[in-house]
């Protein structure tokens, strides 16, 4: 199954990558939701065949929370809104492109020399979550509007969980419902944000909240 | 060293070269409910296009003279090297798909230097055009190559396509094979002038990358430069088929019967590409191609790591 694994952490990436190089807001919601259902898929074949029923419905519930229902309520807040489809970067596609393969350098640097000392780890785990982790900043940073900045938060969190799998594998339901609901009031808390900033400014630019004076 | 399965898949290769573009043309006439053009009909233009004069501008050099044999003498000696599902090739020795990656890069410089040399302003914007998305495939190519010779520790073509076998796909390094070859896909369809990069069918000069560069050439030139551009895609070809088709049964002519079908399955795949997508915009394919490039460096920290 390391090998099913690794195809998977593989993916996980190149959907970092995608969240990256998509200069469509739409586009970015949907590599989000992928990277959630991958997300899904790691307890799964990292613990096959023994699954027990809590992984298993850990797994499915971190699924449907990650894949669907985030998804979902970002569509909501975009369409609400009424913000643009492009994602009008602060640091051109490209650049970003070629920024994310030095993050993926220093990820592998930095989980080579991280003393994980887990058996049955598949050596991926680690560097692809230390990578996630530092494309949801890229984005956070890199991005314009807010809708974006949490997508990039959620790229982060995804991260968090990945990496959450390398440590607690014993005891995953405590760490990854805590992760969950993390996320979950995040993006609510956020929608709501965005909802309120549009409704009070008419834009949810950070650049121009900036500029704004009392 | 020479090996019998070299001297075959060499004359395979001549000889079933301009078959690739008939099969990619039935696809597209498949898929767009038509009958399409005869099989053989590439050979048929070959054939009609040596057997006419050619016509040089008097403002043209022997630069423009030399561009397309030099193209297909590159081909031609590009493909001794490269080996098909396996079997041994003509030549080979250490760091050779160096040699590969830059006889490509001298058929292009050769072809571009005679496109410039006609003076024709749509032929300079062909070739700037050429020179600059080539200059992105290239590291994509030349990573993806890397990676395999990190993967199987062989610094020559034949020893790297002989180690990369089920096996090896089937081990801890699949996903990074597979990125590989997804790159090489990129560049397959980049550098022999297909969709999404370029549109081998348009006829308006504006949007042509490598038609519009050879526009000037005729009769044997032209058949020279059409040639070229099937070994071209013969070898890149015949790089990928090594990569996603890994039977190695020892057998030679199960050996080169995969590969074929490789080929033509892969001739296949393209078809159905350019019948499904629209070309990119131009200045969507730089990022395109960085993307190949991209999965290429990241299939080789993968293997290295």
């Amino acid at each position: 199954m390391s090998n099913w694994l690794d195809a998977v952490l593989v993916l996980l990436m190149l959907t970092s990558l995608w969240l990256l190089g998509s200069s469509r807001l739409q586009a970015c919601i949907r590599a989000v939701a992928l990277q959630g259902a991958l997300l899904g898929l790691i307890p799964l074949l990292s613990k096959w065949p023994d699954i027990s029923l809590r992984l298993g419905a850990v797994a499915v519930v971190s699924m449907v929370i990650k894949a669907v229902v985030l998804p979902a309520l970002l569509r909501r807040a975009v369409r609400e809104v009424n913000v643009r489809n492009e994602v009008e970067p602060l640091v051109g596609f490209t650049t970003s492109l070629l920024l994310g393969i030095a993050l993926w350098g220093i990820a592998t640097h930095i989980a080579g020399r991280l003393p994980v000392d887990v058996p049955g780890l598949s050596p991926l785990l680690v560097p692809v979550a230390i990578f996630t982790v530092l494309c949801g900043f890229l984005l956070i940073v890199s991005r314009n509007t807010a809708v974006m900045q949490v997508i990039g938060y959620l790229g982060l969190e995804n991260g968090i969980y990945v990496f959450g799998w390398a440590f607690a594998i014993e005891e995953p339901l405590l760490v990854e419902m805590g992760v969950l609901l993390d996320v979950f009031v995040a993006v609510f808390v956020m929608g709501i944000t965005i909802h309120h900033l549009s409704r009070e400014f008419d834009s949810i630019e950070t650049d121009e909240l900036a500029s704004l004076k009392d | 060293m020479v090996a019998p399965s070299g001297l075959i898949s060499l004359a395979l290769a001549l000889a079933l070269a301009p078959m690739m573009p008939s099969i990619i043309n039935r696809t597209k006439a498949l898929f767009a409910g038509r009958h399409g053009q005869p099989w053989l009909q590439p050979y048929r233009e070959l054939w009609k296009l040596l057997h006419k004069g050619a016509v040089y501008s008097h403002t043209t050099t022997p630069v423009f003279f030399t561009g397309p044999i030099v193209g297909c003498a590159a081909m031609l000696v590009g493909l001794l090297f490269v080996p098909l599902a396996g079997t041994h090739p003509l030549i080979s020795f250490p760091g050779d798909f160096l040699l590969v990656a830059y006889l490509l890069g001298l058929a292009r410089f050769f072809t571009v230097s005679a496109a410039l040399d006609t003076g024709s302003s749509f032929e300079g914007m062909g070739a700037s055009r050429e020179v600059f998305f080539s200059a992105l495939a290239e590291p994509a190519l030349l990573l993806a190559l890397a990676t395999l010779a990190a993967l199987s520790g062989q610094l020559s073509l034949a020893d790297i396509f002989a180690r990369i076998d089920a096996g090896v796909l089937a081990s801890g390094a699949g996903p990074a094979l597979l990125l590989a070859a997804a790159a090489m896909m990129v560049v397959f369809l980049a550098e022999n002038a297909r969709i999404p990069v370029d549109d081998p069918n348009t006829h308006l000069e504006l949007t042509m990358i490598h038609e519009v560069m050879v526009l000037d050439h005729s009769g044997p030139d032209l058949a020279a430069i059409q040639y070229a551009a099937c070994l071209k895609m013969w070898i890149l070809g015949s790089l990928l088929v090594s990569v996603l088709l890994p039977v190695r049964s020892g057998w030679l002519l199960a050996d080169l019967g995969a590969g074929i079908l490789g080929l033509g399955l892969l001739a296949v795949a393209t078809g159905v590409v350019e019948s499904v997508m629209a070309r990119l915009r131009l200045v969507r394919v730089p990022q395109f191609l960085i993307a190949a490039s991209i999965l290429s460096i990241v299939a080789l920290v993968l293997v290295v790591r």
